[in-house]
């Protein structure tokens, strides 16, 4: 019998639908809330109490999955569970390059995944030429963060130097980071691919009126048919990050085809789930049973 | 230690900000984020048994899927 833990930092309504159904199939588990829980990372003689976790506790656990929103915080469970030897959903590795744009990207590019143009620079002066050259409007984003937060279309030279600027003065030095693609005329939406391993759970466009299509930012959600080049490409980038429980965000482009915008490692899939109807709670129960029986 | 319960009874409880009614289905977790009616206010459940309420943490900048 499969025993699943599952870390998280508040109960969406993803978490809701994943405890009611373990609940409902009568899956061992136990919740851990990613604020209470103290690491005994090193574990050699020092016991500590209360919410101290030994790494016997997660040993118990055939799987754990990371449901934690601080993606900081989320890797570092996961680099601590898998130096426990502990398997988890998804692996430190594939979020560490999931939650960062850059490591995305450069990722996808070594494993010949079409893309957007992106340039990377890491001082203002830098990034302004790189704008220049790649000719107005550009997208700047930051290389962490998700739902569409500080994501930025620059549309002339005089927005560009203000946003680095304001960029440069932000104070976190990941902000210095410039990440810089092209901007893609998409047609009013993008493609959201849910992935457990090679397997495509559910695809969904995601329309707005806005340029930013994050359904966190109120784009709507409806099915989208699945085509063989489709399927390709989202089995490719799931692939190329070392694959999981994934969502793949596509953006159709008028000549190239499709092109992967970025991979979330934890993703939410409401709008997956209301558009589709697939029953993606229990998908990923019997991915992390899978998991758990295969993955040494 | 890390034990979630489920409350089963309680039907209302105060918002914190605005003294509103926040209402619930017969189904609330520890650590849900509901959404006061009268004020907007994001609110965690931070109690069941009774439902206790305090305003949900500020968005983080790595907060994310």
């Amino acid at each position: 019998m499969t025993k699943i833990g599952l870390i998280y930092s508040r109960v969406r309504f993803e978490e809701k639908l994943l405890i009611e159904a373990l609940n409902k199939r009568g899956i061992d588990h136990e919740l851990i809330d990613d604020r209470e829980i103290i690491f005994n990372l090193t574990h050699n003689g020092y016991e500590g109490r209360g919410n101290v976790v030994q790494p016997e506790h997660f040993r118990q656990f055939d799987v754990v999955l990371d449901r934690a929103m601080e993606f900081t915080r989320g890797l570092y469970a996961l680099e601590i569970l898998n130096s426990w030897g502990i398997k988890t959903v998804n692996r430190a590795e594939v979020v560490a390059t999931c939650g960062d744009k850059l490591l995305t990207t450069a990722m996808l590019s070594r494993h010949n995944v079409p893309s957007p143009v992106t340039q990377i620079a890491f001082t203002p002066e830098a990034a302004l030429e790189a704008i220049e050259q790649m000719g107005y409007p550009v997208v700047l984003k930051p290389v962490i963060g998700s739902w569409g937060r500080l994501i930025s279309k620059v549309n002339d030279r005089e927005a560009a130097e203000a946003l680095l600027e304001h960029k440069s003065v932000l104070g976190h030095y990941l902000h210095e980071i410039f990440y810089l693609q092209e901007y893609i005329k998409k047609p009013g939406r993008d493609i959201r691919i849910i992935m457990l391993g090679d397997e495509i759970v559910s695809a969904i466009y995601r329309s707005s009126e806005h340029w930013v299509t994050n359904t966190a930012r109120g784009a709507s959600s409806a099915p989208c048919p699945v085509d063989s080049a489709l399927e390709k490409i989202a089995r490719a980038a799931a692939r190329a990050v070392g694959g999981g429980f994934l969502a793949i965000d596509v953006i159709e482009h008028a000549e190239r085809g499709y092109l992967i915008n970025e991979i979330n490692p934890t993703p939410e899939f409401r709008g997956s789930e209301t558009a589709t109807g697939a029953d993606i709670p229990n998908r990923i129960i019997d991915y992390l049973i899978r998991i758990a029986k295969d993955r040494a | 230690m890390f034990a979630q319960t489920i409350s089963t009874s309680q039907t209302t409880a105060e918002c914190p900000e605005c003294a509103g009614s926040v209402n619930f289905s017969g189904k609330t977790m520890k650590g849900e984020i509901v959404t006061c009616p009268d004020c907007g206010a994001e609110l965690e459940v931070t109690a069941v048994n009774p439902i206790a309420l305090e305003l949900a943490p500020k968005e983080e900048e790595d907060w994310g899927e």
